[in-house]
């Protein structure tokens, strides 16, 4: 049986393949997403003292390190059983923020505009970013300022633009200071219009992409994301929340405590990446997806006037849930309009100058669970410690490995529509790889298992027989 | 006062003329006089005992290199502080810290207030040409206030020293040879164990390195407070 081989994946986050089985009419029968780097985070915590998670956990990715950082605090605020002060809550949420515009912003300009911009299928050579500062300089120039602003406020809050510190368990680290707060407001207006432009661009583009909004991962799926009592957006605090596609509620309130009980988590032998399904219904049957989509799925409102305004043109889209994976990209910059305007709100409360940022305890507690929206989406770490306080044991859950099924299923529907084996083209595979895109997949996260992959030894005589199996 | 007449030496380091006593040691005269010679495990406060290599020096007429912070200074002593030779020691001597055991600065609670770290960022330490030992180091957090960390430990014995030497209860030691030496606390049991243990916390201060940290730091946010030291060396100046 002839396969296509997709290797490496490119304008993505981490290392990985693509393999398409074709049929003897050239049509495609199978197809998988490999990962192909393992990380081992989970393994190589072991020992080390909790107090150490945030900073070495942050160190999984260049990109989202605030977001691992955020929810190793979180995890390590539930082992020494503290309620942070509210300043710093809310300053955690600002990072938060601009680590979901910042990464956003490299998702949608740097790694996927090409796409859009030149087209699917122009040459694969100038299809990048270079590409596009040398045909739409303007729209590149609007990409790189507004990470810019991202990296700025992470930079301005916890010193440094990658792997910055600051968030400590128990809160932060020290203060903000007034003339960092009037920077960063200094620079919100020109981030919103930057958001703005890119929206009124995207959404006048939707139409050429019919094919692709109709086979992008366009299946019908659950979702999971964090949601509150008010049923609103949502990234740091509330609690998780699986919807169906008709936005019925599936399970909720689901906590540190009892995510097990809905999430499971599956080893394959073709991928570094876990599985993961909603458990009640098991692994064929329990895929989700989560991230921007899921989370616009999932929420009422936004609670900020212009998001609320982008939101309700969304929500236009389709009677129920939106369900086209092509759509990330639209939700990705609602949730920049989003997290713009919420921080402008953040920074002007009363007590965001607040000198009370940091609740300090020992470990009171041998678990902790952090759960957090990262910009893939439901990020969870989770630790067990001794009762000296070093790790005993960790599990993440990341926003790849969530989608890791969806993602599967996606490139089999993308490649069933685009590709004909008997004469290919790159615009076709290139389809292919854009639907993974769309997930925005940090692969350089989301492996950690270590010891626990699966093996399966087969001895086959000469006609093709299975003659002995050995499975672990 | 004793009436011991005091002996005055001269010699040049680094092309100075320099004056000293000569119960002083090369880098005692050379700190007096301005100029640096790189130190690790010495502090001053504690004995010397020359261990980390850091300050080799070149003496006129000898064939090896000397450590300054224990060699007494002689009447027309020429010492050669800074040259090539020396510095492809130091930095040499460095590298083989860093590659026998786990400094992974990015995570450290001393991260930016390190010893180790500032060194071999003055020295020009950017790149570890040695393979690395990656040893299966343990952390011992039984003490309640405490952490060692072994895979930062560098066995310099500051630690050793001031719990002898300053608090006088000689809690630490050193177990073993070569690679496989470690620091302990009384006959190698758990810190939190340890009957001679006052808690007093002088050797987390003095510790170079984030292997003697406090509990409860995040990432960088050890940072040693020594001022203890001379002031307790001073009162026991005026003791004697």
């Amino acid at each position: 049986m002839p396969t296509i081989t997709i290797d490496p994946v490119t304008r993505i986050e981490g290392h990985s393949k693509i393999t398409l089985q074709l049929d003897d009419h050239g049509d495609v029968q199978e197809a998988r997403f490999h990962v192909t780097q393992v990380r081992g985070f989970e393994k190589l915590c072991e020992g080390r003292p909790f107090t150490e998670m945030p900073a070495l956990m942050a160190r999984i990715c260049g990109i989202c390190p605030t977001s691992h950082l955020l929810a190793s605090s979180k995890a390590c605020d539930d082992i020494m059983a503290v309620r942070i002060p509210e300043t710093a809550e809310k300053l955690r949420r600002i990072m938060n923020l601009a680590q979901i515009i910042q990464s956003h912003a490299l998702s949608f300009f740097y790694l996927s505009s090409p796409d859009f911009l030149l087209g699917m299928d122009s040459d694969p050579a100038e299809r990048n970013i270079l590409g596009v500062i040398a045909k739409h300089p303007e729209m590149a120039r609007d990409g790189i300022r507004l990470r810019q602003f991202g990296q700025r406020v992470l930079e301005t809050l916890g010193g440094k633009r990658v792997h910055p510190g600051w968030i400590v368990p128990g809160g932060v680290s020290h203060p903000l200071q007034a003339d960092q707060r009037d920077l960063i407001l200094s620079e919100l207006p020109e981030a919103i219009q930057i958001t703005r432009r890119a929206l009124r661009w995207f959404k006048g583009q939707i139409e050429s992409f019919r094919a692709e909004v109709r086979s992008f991962a366009n299946f019908p799926s659950m979702f999971l994301a964090m949601a509150n009592d008010h049923n609103e957006f949502s990234a740091y605090n509330g609690w998780l929340r699986f919807i169906d596609t008709n936005l019925n509620i599936v399970a909720d309130h689901i906590t540190g405590t009892d995510y097990q009980n809905y999430i499971g988590e599956s080893c394959n032998d073709d991928s570094y990446l876990k599985s993961t399904y909603y458990k009640p219904l098991g692994l064929h049957d329990g895929m989700y997806r989560v991230g921007p989509l899921a989370r616009l799925n999932m929420c009422q409102s936004a609670g900020t006037p212009q998001a609320d305004e982008e939101l309700a043109e969304f929500r236009e889209l389709e009677r129920h849930s939106v369900l086209s994976s092509f759509y990330y990209h639209y939700a990705r910059l609602i949730e920049i309009l989003f997290s713009i305007e919420r921080m402008e709100t953040l920074l002007n409360d009363s007590e965001i100058l607040g000198k009370n940022v940091r609740a300090h305890a020992s470990p009171n507690n041998f678990e902790g669970v952090g759960i957090l929206e990262a910009p893939r989406g439901t990020l969870i770490h989770h630790y067990r410690i001794d009762q000296n306080g070093l790790i005993e044991s960790a599990n993440m859950v990341i926003a790849t490995g969530h989608n890791n099924l969806a993602i599967n299923h996606g490139v089999l529907q993308v490649a069933r529509q685009f590709v004909r084996g008997k004469k290919l083209e790159q615009g076709m595979l290139n389809r292919v790889e854009a639907v993974v895109r769309t997930f925005d997949p940090c692969l350089s996260c989301s492996t950690h298992a270590a010891g626990a992959m699966p093996l399966d030894i087969q001895l086959l005589g000469a006609d093709g027989e299975i003659i002995d199996r050995l499975r672990r | 006062m004793n009436n011991t007449a005091i002996e005055i030496c001269t010699l040049i380091i680094e092309n100075h003329e320099c004056g000293g006593r000569a119960d002083q040691t090369i880098l005692e005269v050379a700190e007096e006089n301005g100029i640096f010679i790189p130190t690790l495990c010495r502090l001053s406060g504690l004995s010397n005992i020359g261990a980390c290599r850091m300050c080799l020096v070149e003496v006129k007429g000898m064939n090896k290199l000397m450590p300054a912070c224990v060699t007494k200074v002689q009447e027309g002593m020429v010492v050669t502080v800074n040259n090539e030779r020396l510095a492809e020691h130091r930095r040499l001597a460095l590298e083989m810290l860093f590659s026998e055991r786990n400094h992974i600065c990015s995570v450290c609670v001393t991260n930016g207030h390190c010893d180790l770290q500032f060194l071999a960022q003055k020295l020009g330490v950017n790149h570890i040409t040695m393979p690395y030992i990656h040893p299966l180091m343990p952390v011992d957090a039984s003490h309640p206030r405490f952490l060692a960390d072994h895979n930062r430990c560098i066995l310099c014995t500051r630690c050793v020293r001031v719990c002898q030497e300053v608090e006088g209860a000689h809690t630490w030691d050193i177990m073993g040879r070569g690679t496989k030496a470690r620091v302990i606390t009384d006959l190698n049991r758990p810190w939190g164990e340890s009957e001679s243990c006052t808690g007093c916390g002088k050797c987390v201060q003095v510790c170079p390195t984030g292997a003697l940290s406090e509990k409860g730091q995040a990432a960088g946010e050890m940072l040693k407070r020594r001022t203890f030291l001379p002031y307790l060396s001073m009162m026991r100046e005026v003791g004697k």
